[in-house]
């Protein structure tokens, strides 16, 4: 069946089986890549997209059941230009990431908890970010990124 | 995962007669249902998503208490019970992480009845009514062990109303990394008595500590429950706690609960 639904703001559609998840239709159908796949069984938040807006765990979710619903994916998050948002140049100057690999779900729900709540507390941070999953960096550096992006003054945080 | 048509009714009618086809499920969040099918623990041949209908979801206060939608995420609970039933919102804002809390439900949770899962030991420990497409199920017949609930084949719970007790709170001691409750305990008090329901810890799932209880509704302090000791026969045990651990956890969670009510 063919499945359209509005990403990054543009109508996108591909084939699926039922059984397609919206990681797969994402990244295999419509070519979108940048959306990782680390677990598959909805514990790292690698895969994290917003679907209306609200994060979701991209391989926990049937491309059919978000038929014609609008997705973000971290494809969508740099600036109108091409250059870096302001979570994501955060993200780069506080060297919130090592690898890379958990990142664009790293970068996406941050994005939903700031638009959440535009400044969060530290406390705050961590406890939005607890289902997504770095085996890198150690934390302190993607929350550091995160309150720098919200506009606090990170350099009180945690030591490292 | 094995393929399956996936139906989308906009009525709980059409849902429920979705659902009459050999080898058809419900499917809400799916936060817990496709995980296991990734696993081929099941391999349903039609899946019939609650998702698009409208009257399953939301979150209102009536005569009879909080009405929430059977197909209402936990994130929504999270946000509007918060002015109600503040406990009640509290559960749902620390059940796994905001994407699993987004598309997660209501319905999915008490339907699944996992042992260590959150909402069972709101819904028993507020004396809540489950509310299907024929019928209303009160919460202390609703659980019926591991997994296990009175639901028959092809029901669907569309809404569960919960009683507003005075005062009520939820202490939940998390898996690190499952985020389900290794115990959780849930404390209300209503003006003709006091309830205690506890999750993670029974060999059955969910269930009442009525010690505690009638401790309590004597004495609405967390010294109460000093003199009480639960058994570890009947608790559960895994590589994560052993019975005697999850029954004194019990203990102490259960003084919290009712220092924070
Ligand atoms: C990483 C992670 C962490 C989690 N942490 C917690 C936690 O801390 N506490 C907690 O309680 N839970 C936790 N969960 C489970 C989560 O709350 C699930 O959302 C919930 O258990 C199932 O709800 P669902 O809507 O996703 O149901 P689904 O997965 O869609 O369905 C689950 C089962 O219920 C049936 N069903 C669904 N809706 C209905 C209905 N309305 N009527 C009848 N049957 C129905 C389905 O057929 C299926 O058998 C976690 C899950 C994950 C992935
Ligand atoms: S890949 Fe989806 S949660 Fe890990
Ligand atoms: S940077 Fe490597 S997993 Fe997070």
């Amino acid at each position: 069946m063919k499945v359209t639904m509005t990403v990054n703001g543009k109508a996108m559609s591909a084939e699926t089986e039922g059984r397609t998840l919206l990681s797969s239709f994402l990244r295999e159908g419509l070519g979108l890549t940048g959306t990782h796949v680390g677990c598959d069984t909805t514990q790292c938040g690698a895969c994290t997209v917003h679907v209306d807006g609200q994060p979701v765990k991209s391989c926990t979710v049937l491309a059919q059941d978000v038929a014609g619903r609008s997705v973000t994916t971290i494809e969508g998050m740099a600036n109108k230009d091409g250059s870096l948002s302001v979570i994501q140049q955060a993200f780069q100057d506080h060297h919130g990431l090592q690898c890379g690999f958990c990142t664009p779900g790293m970068v996406m729900i941050s994005a939903a908890l700031l638009s959440e709540k535009p400044n969060p507390t530290e406390e705050e941070v961590r406890h939005y970010l607890k289902g997504n999953i770095c085996r890198c960096t150690g934390y302190h550096n993607i929350v550091k990124a995160v309150m720098a992006a919200s506009g606090a003054d990170s350099q009180k945080l945690a030591a490292e | 995962m094995h393929d399956f048509e996936l139906v989308k009714p906009a009525s709980v009618a059409e849902a429920v007669a979705a659902l009459g086809a050999e080898g058809a499920q419900a499917l809400s969040g799916g936060q817990t249902l496709l995980p296991s099918m990734k696993q081929r623990l099941a391999a349903p041949e039609r899946l019939v998503s609650l998702g698009d209908i409208a009257e399953m979801k939301g979150v209102c206060l009536g005569d009879r208490g909080l009405a929430v939608g059977g197909a209402t995420p936990h994130a929504v609970v999270a946000r509007e019970a918060k002015a109600h039933y503040p406990a009640l919102a509290w559960l749902a804002g620390e059940i796994g992480d905001p994407s699993v809390r987004a598309r997660g439900t209501i319905g999915g949770s008490l339907a699944n009845n996992d042992p260590a899962a959150c909402y069972p030991a709101a819904a028993l420990g507020s004396g809540a009514t489950i509310v299907t497409d024929r019928r209303e199920i009160a919460a202390d017949a609703f659980f019926q062990g591991l997994f296990t609930t009175a639901l028959e084949e092809g029901e669907i719970i569309t809404s569960v109303h919960f009683p507003i007790p005075e005062k009520a709170a939820y202490m939940k001691f998390a898996q690190p990394a499952s985020r389900f409750a290794l115990v959780g305990v849930f404390v209300a008090k209503f003006a003709d008595g006091v309830r205690v329901a506890i999750t993670g810890a029974g060999e059955d799932g969910v269930f009442r500590w009525t010690e505690a209880e009638a401790a309590l509704g004597a004495d609405f302090r967390p010294e109460a429950v000093e003199g009480l000791a639960l058994s570890a026969g009947g608790m559960l045990g895994d590589m994560h706690g052993a019975p005697a651990y999850r029954a004194n956890l019990v203990k102490v969670l259960t003084r919290r609960a009712v220092a924070a009510a």
